[in-house]
């Protein structure tokens, strides 16, 4: 038997059957769907006169451009309205599920399907997002497609593929205090670069892996296609089995057991062989922060913004004119003196309990700077419902921070959540691109506990220095 | 889906690496229900911002562009497949880049548009070229893009691709029509197997 990775395992698990042509057909265990990218998929479908294959392998929520506040009244009569009343019509027609925007489980796909034991190791995984590599925190082959592709999960429960390259990143090291898995993936996103990972299937292993919680893990794939990469997985053990046990999805009983077996077959082999391997010591890092229009633009927060007449690739060279342009900063600025009119809190990358604990450790006893507003957004009502038992919402509040229902809010700026022309954001979101957040909206990406700390400091901060004068008091 | 053979047009010059699909289309415009009229929003800031001289689809003779060339990881960020509607829309049949976004190249194929990659120097010359307005020929047959001064430079594209673009045949005509049967056997040796796998909403 030749040595296999995680990805080769679930890959070759799923092949219906090979083409000549090297693609495969490949079967797609379950799909989620939401709002933005599904009505083309669904008229592309009743257009062939084709049902959907399997109605249960899918799951329907509507996250993006729904309100995050004032979720008791009537949707105002929108083209946010009529995308979700689409997405709930389609759904009935289809017989799948769909849960409701005031249900108890609502919330980013990406948060839910994890909360609900949908997503599961070992499994394939689709969502026309491309943020659907979260769950590969779970050792699932999950990844980002298009409406078309939608449209053919839905039809035929498989999709023609390419099998990607092999690509391991070895975190090693603990990381200091202050620092968290925003700071490592950013790190290695500024080390590999936005294209870096285009045609691999990353699996993030070492050291530092076995201590990091699920939440942490998601933040950790999720980012992966912030590096070009549509996969980022991490092999299953026991932290993946504990979080899911008893999960509402999750196989039980003779099944969970079953399950189990299969899942611990499937860690990669310790004489598999990666196309490329990248190593990156994360006990020497500090917090970072983005200071461009591509997540690869970060730095620690005590650096400067960097000077393009210093960079000798020219196309990289117009680049950064650009951005810093874009920015409305100057090279050789302090990152740490950049002011800022806006915080938000949330998304499928930091927008789970413990990213806002994190974030209300910061907070405790401390107010948000007078020119800041800010918001907190959990990943989902779930998220949100345990978050107020723990009564980080009252944290949040009286820091001066809005406190509202779950969605994707602010990351994307579908719905009223969005920056004015010029304003800057602090942000835990994951993509700071030109008008990502508002047109001329202005974003730096963190960690969440850097968020808080920008919030309380009206301007880009160094949250260790904060942690530090409250240990000291 | 209209096959694709051979495209003879001036080529728009849009030197930027990382254009991500934000920037093609951006995020408000994704509440459309329709994948048709979308090229009215193509680039929309871009094309608006009000900086400098006008965007490049919007001065002639590159308005009427069926070819954009672009800088590397074109297409990174979203899988928005609203990016390649908005192109086709607009009357882009291909792309040329040294490098895309995976799940934009993907979706081009899907909807008659034709990535080409290419490596550093060859995608120099054909942005050079682009600039002067002179028209560009791509021919998908012979995988050639020909230069207004008569140099071919020969590009890669996937076996299976190519012919699906040719034919302007559909993937998912051809899996239900070709393929239901193996799908059945694969759902009935799982079931036997993996029967966690089947996914239920309590
Ligand atoms: S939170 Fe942001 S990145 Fe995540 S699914 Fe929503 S819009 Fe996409």
């Amino acid at each position: 038997m030749p040595a296999l990775t995680l990805y080769d395992k679930i890959w070759s698990d799923h092949v219906v059957k090979p083409y000549s042509d090297g693609a495969a057909l490949l079967y797609i265990d379950r799909h989620l769907v939401q709002e933005v990218s599904s009505p083309q998929a669904f008229a592309g479908l009743d257009a062939r006169g084709v049902k959907t294959r399997r109605p249960e392998a899918h799951l329907a929520v509507a996250d993006h451009a729904v309100p995050t506040k004032d979720r008791d009244r009537p949707l105002p009569d929108s083209l946010a309205a009529r995308q979700v009343r689409r997405l709930v019509e389609n759904a009935r027609d289809h017989a799948i599920a769909y849960i409701p925007m005031r249900d108890a489980r609502h919330g980013i796909v990406h948060v839910i399907g994890p909360e609900l034991g949908f997503t599961l190791p070992g499994a394939t995984i689709v969502c026309g997002d491309s943020h659907t590599c979260t769950h590969g925190a779970f050792g699932a082959l999950a990844f980002g497609i298009g409406s078309s592709e939608c449209e053919c999960v839905l039809a035929t429960q498989t999709l023609k593929q390419r099998k990607q390259k092999r690509m391991r990143v070895l975190l090693e090291g603990q990381p200091a205090a202050g620092v968290g898995v925003k700071d490592m993936i950013l790190a290695l996103i500024a080390r590999i670069g936005v294209g870096g990972g285009v045609g691999y299937a990353i699996e993030y292993a070492g050291g530092a892996i076995a201590n990091l919680s699920m939440e942490a893990r998601m933040t950790l794939c999720n980012m992966s296609i912030e590096a070009g990469s549509r996969v980022g997985l991490v092999a299953p053990d026991e932290t993946t089995f504990a979080w899911l046990a008893g999960r509402p999805m999750a196989p039980a009983g003779a099944d969970w057991e079953a399950a189990m077996a299969y899942w611990k077959t499937l860690p990669t082999d310790p004489d598999a062989v990666f196309d490329r391997e990248v190593s990156l010591n994360v006990g020497a890092l500090a917090p970072r922060v983005t200071w461009g229009t591509t997540p690869e633009d970060n730095l620690p927060i005590d650096g400067v913004v960097p000077d393009p007449d210093r960079e000798p690739d020219p196309d990289r060279r117009a680049r950064m004119q650009r951005s810093l342009r874009y920015m409305g900063l100057k090279p050789g600025a302090r990152l740490n003196e950049v002011p800022i009119d806006r915080v938000f809190i949330g998304s499928c990358t930091n927008g789970r309990l413990e990213d806002l604990r994190q974030a209300a450790a910061i907070l405790v006893g401390r107010r948000v700077a007078p020119n800041v507003a800010a918001i907190v957004v959990p990943g989902s009502a779930t998220v949100r419902l345990q978050a107020e038992a723990e009564g980080l919402d009252r944290v949040f509040r009286a820091a001066g921070f809005e406190w509202r229902d779950s969605g994707c809010s602010m990351c994307v700026a579908m719905n009223d959540d969005r920056l004015q022309s010029g304003e800057r954001c602090a942000s835990t979101s994951n993509r700071n691109f030109e008008g990502r957040q508002g047109p001329n909206g202005r974003t730096h990406l963190m960690s969440p506990a850097m968020a808080a700390a920008a919030a309380i400091s009206g301007k880009l901060a160094d949250v260790r220095a904060l942690e530090s004068r409250r240990s000291m008091a | 889906m209209t096959p694709f053979t051979r495209v003879v047009s001036v080529a728009a010059p849009l030197p930027e690496t990382d254009i991500d699909t934000d920037i093609i289309f951006p995020a408000r415009f994704l509440l459309l229900l329709d994948r048709r009229g979308l090229g009215a929003h193509l680039f929309h800031e871009r094309r608006r911002d009000g900086v400098g001289a006008r965007f490049v689809l919007d001065r002639p003779p590159f308005d009427r562009a069926q070819i954009l060339v672009a800088g590397r990881n074109f297409g990174c960020g979203s899988s928005r497949e609203h990016a390649v509607w908005a192109l086709a829309d607009f009357g882009v049949r291909v792309v040329v880049a040294p490098s895309f976004g995976e799940i934009f190249y993907a979706n081009c194929f899907r909807n008659g548009v034709l990535p080409v990659r290419l490596e550093a120097a060859p995608h120099g010359r054909i942005m050079t070229a682009a600039e002067t307005g002179a028209p560009i020929e791509i021919d998908l047959g012979s995988q050639t893009v020909r230069l207004p001064d008569g140099e071919d430079i020969p590009f890669e594209i996937e076996p299976g691709r190519r012919r699906d673009l040719m034919l302007g045949r559909d993937e998912i005509d051809a899996i239900l029509a070709d393929d239901i049967g193996d799908i059945r056997d694969y759902e009935s040796r799982r079931r036997a197997t993996r029967a966690w796998l089947d996914p239920r909403l309590k």
